[in-house]
């Protein structure tokens, strides 16, 4: 990739990545909050605009990068939260400072971590190499890694020690599985870099040795499947998102898991190219519906409000499996519509409940009562996320869940049994909680926060106006990407 | 390719199952990092070796990595952190030794089983050099979930990057930039761990995984 200074500046595609990168350096270096934070901000609004570009004038495929329908999707989806979330992450980060739970040093730190949290990102969305694209997401583990323990806690250490062995067990084992589709494609393709390179191996796929990939696949599921958080390689999930920094939980929930479901679904389309390969389908809906069940019940149980939300996106991540391994058009296109709306609803979730844990100086569900009481924004704001999260028309999860669920019966009718029990049980769950925290006499301080409401209610926007009405290319889009996924 | 060029690669890529073996059972801090510099030094004479029969000699740049870094660096700067930690005269339970080697056993003998049938078609040497990497991979996986000390942990996970290693060097013509990342994830996962260890030592005057369970978040 000799490409000259001059080029480089005015390439989207590599802007997408350079900027973040550029930022981290220059974050990592910067002594002032209140500038970084601000930079901070200004570098992911220029990424996402970078990435929005992408969409307009899209770059010829490269052997290292390429852009198609598929990918384009996830990055302006993780580039926009990104942005969002530093804008929440500056107001809330502030606090924690003045609180003294942070230094300025680990600010500068946490900072420049968080632009190569996005930069790993954007680049395992947009490798056309499933090395690199291994590389990438194993980058994004350790970064979050070290972020989850940046408070240093008991429960922060004990989170990111956990997190850390089980999610680089699942990274090895992805890598295994990466290495094996090499193995596989090799005899066909030749060796060396073009045997990884993914728009030729969907090319080729179907000549592969089945047996290989199907050995393949079961370790990229296993590997990738243990950083999408789906049960029981779940473990690491409710610990990290309740202990680190909550504008990483909102990134956490909202694109990591993203990322490595965008991974399994690349191979996925690999297997399905080769007619003898075992189906992957069965696989994914597998596991998706015990994550989706699971899930569900361990919600009631839940004392910690983050959590509790952890272990809400433990049962999204499942639907959205189960929604790709029902596969078909429709099931695809509500598997992805319903990514869209799940990132934007918990992230927004996340922005709610950070703001209330600092304004009301706890996480435990116990101890927030009466929101809507004592801080009637974030309250309000708060009970519109969960009634978005848990299903309730007409924002724009029930309309996604809504379509898996006839797909479901359209295919698989017996599926829809299970599939709509795990969704009542986690609806009440979520229902029963809010009206603790949400109604009922305030408890607690009730001392005004300084809150950013901006990205919160801009999330819920967006999550509104989809459930009310999806503009019409937006779903000619989709279900191209849908038909795209087999 | 001839018989001895195979018979080579087997001997050194069955040695790293042995000693995958011998760490199981270590229950002394500096005999199980001894072991896993003898691991890390096998694994670099099967890179070097490969480079040698595959006529590749960019592979002999991860054998140096292998060498150097998780051979020589690594132990001896655990060597040093165990010391401080003062954990050096532990003797760590590893628990039913007999169990645990008949469950290694097994899990050799499955990835035999899985591996040389489903590579059926590949070449031989590549087809038993990954039946072998599966092998150290999941015997590196026994060992983390039989460990309570962090360290003995650490081990095991390195151990297991070792089979990943292997996997990927006797995949003939693997792009080198996977095998270089690798070698650099291992780095700075190792810092990330040395890092960590001093901060669980800090908190909880132990590098006992045990004594981080208690503050599960459910229980505050």
């Amino acid at each position: 990739m000799n490409v000259p200074l001059a080029d480089l500046v005015i390439d989207p595609l590599s802007a997408v990545l350079i900027i973040p990168a550029g930022a981290a350096a220059v974050l990592a270096l910067m002594p002032g909050y209140w500038v970084a934070a601000r930079v901070n901000v200004l570098a992911s609004l220029a990424t996402w605009l970078a990435a929005l570009s992408l969409l307009i004038d899209r770059p010829a495929i490269g052997g290292y990068l390429f852009v198609d329908d598929l990918n384009i999707v996830f990055v302006v989806l993780s580039t926009f939260v990104g942005f969002t979330t530093s804008a929440f992450s500056a107001s809330y980060i502030g606090h924690e400072l003045e609180i003294g739970r942070l230094t300025p040093a680990h600010l500068r730190f946490y900072h420049a971590m968080y632009q190569i949290l996005m930069f790993a990102m954007n680049l395992g969305l947009l490798a056309n190499n499933i090395g690199l694209m291994w590389v990438a997401i194993e980058l994004a583990t350790l970064t979050t890694v070290l972020m989850v323990g940046i408070y240093r806690t008991h429960a922060a250490l004990e989170a990111a020690w956990k997190y850390f062995i089980l999610g680089s067990v699942g990274i090895a084992l992805a890598l295994f599985g990466t290495i094996l589709v090499y193995m596989a494609a090799r005899p066909v393709i030749g060796e060396g870099h073009d045997a990884m390179v993914w728009t030729a191996l969907i090319e080729r796929a179907h000549s592969f040795s089945p047996e290989l990939l199907n050995v393949a696949f079961v370790f990229l599921m296993l590997g990738y499947g243990t950083k999408v958080g789906l049960a029981p390689l779940h473990a690491w999930l409710p610990d990290a998102h309740s202990e680190g920094p909550t504008p990483i939980s909102a990134v956490l929930s909202g694109l990591l898991l993203n990322v490595a479901l965008y991974a399994l679904l690349r191979f996925k389309m690999l297997l399905a190219a080769n007619p003898s390969a075992l189906a992957p389908g069965p696989l994914m809906v597998t596991m998706g519906l015990l994550s989706l069940i699971f899930a569900g019940f361990m919600l009631y149980r839940r004392r910690d409000i983050k959590r509790m939300f952890a272990y809400s996106s433990i049962e999204h991540m499942g639907l959205i499996t189960f929604a790709f391994g029902i596969g078909g058009p429709l099931a695809n296109f509500a598997g992805l519509l319903h990514m869209t709306m799940h990132s934007l609803t918990k992230s927004a979730i996340f922005f709610a409940v950070g703001h209330i844990a600092q304004a009301k100086g706890t996480q435990k569900i116990a101890e927030i009562r009466g929101l809507t009481v004592s801080h009637p924004v974030l309250g309000w704001g708060l009970v519109l996320g969960v009634v978005a999260i848990a299903g309730l028309p007409p924002l724009g999860i029930f309309m996604s869940e809504f379509l898996i669920v006839s797909s479901t019966f359209a295919r698989e009718p017996l599926l829809a049994i299970p599939l709509v029990f795990g969704l009542l049980v986690a609806f009440g769950a979520l229902m029963l909680r809010l009206s603790e925290v949400a109604f009922g006499e305030a408890t607690g301080s009730s001392a005004p926060v300084e809150a950013s409401y901006v990205p919160l209610f801009a999330h819920l926007a967006l999550v509104l106006v989809a459930g009310i009405y999806l503009p019409g290319p937006l779903v000619a889009w989709f279900q191209g990407v849908a038909r795209l996924l087999g | 390719m001839d018989a001895t060029a195979l018979d080579v690669a087997h001997l050194l890529a069955g040695g790293m199952v042995l000693i995958s073996f011998l760490l199981l059972y270590q229950d002394r801090m500096f005999a199980l990092l001894n072991v896993f510099a003898l691991h890390a030094i096998v694994l670099a004479a099967s890179v070097a070796w490969q480079a040698h029969i595959q006529n590749a000699p960019h592979l002999y740049v991860p054998a140096a990595i292998a060498l150097i870094l998780k051979g020589i660096i690594i132990p001896v700067a655990l060597h040093r952190v165990v010391i401080r930690l003062g954990i050096h005269r532990t003797i760590e339970t590893v628990g039913g030794i007999g169990p645990t080697m008949l469950l290694g056993m097994g899990l050799v003998a499955l990835s035999m089983v899985v591996m040389l049938r489903a590579a059926a078609t590949a070449d031989p040497l590549a087809r038993e050099d990954l039946a072998f990497a599966l092998s150290v991979l999941l015997l590196g996986l026994l060992m983390m979930v039989t460990r309570r000390n962090a360290v003995s942990q650490i081990v095991g996970f390195m151990s297991l990057e070792n089979g990943l290693i292997l996997a990927a060097t006797g995949a003939k013509g693997m792009p080198l930039v996977v095998e270089i990342s690798v070698a650099f994830s291992v780095l700075v996962a190792f810092i990330v761990i040395g890092v960590f260890l001093f901060r669980i030592r800090e908190r909880f005057d132990s590098v006992d995984v045990q004594a981080l369970d208690v503050y599960r978040g459910e229980q505050r």
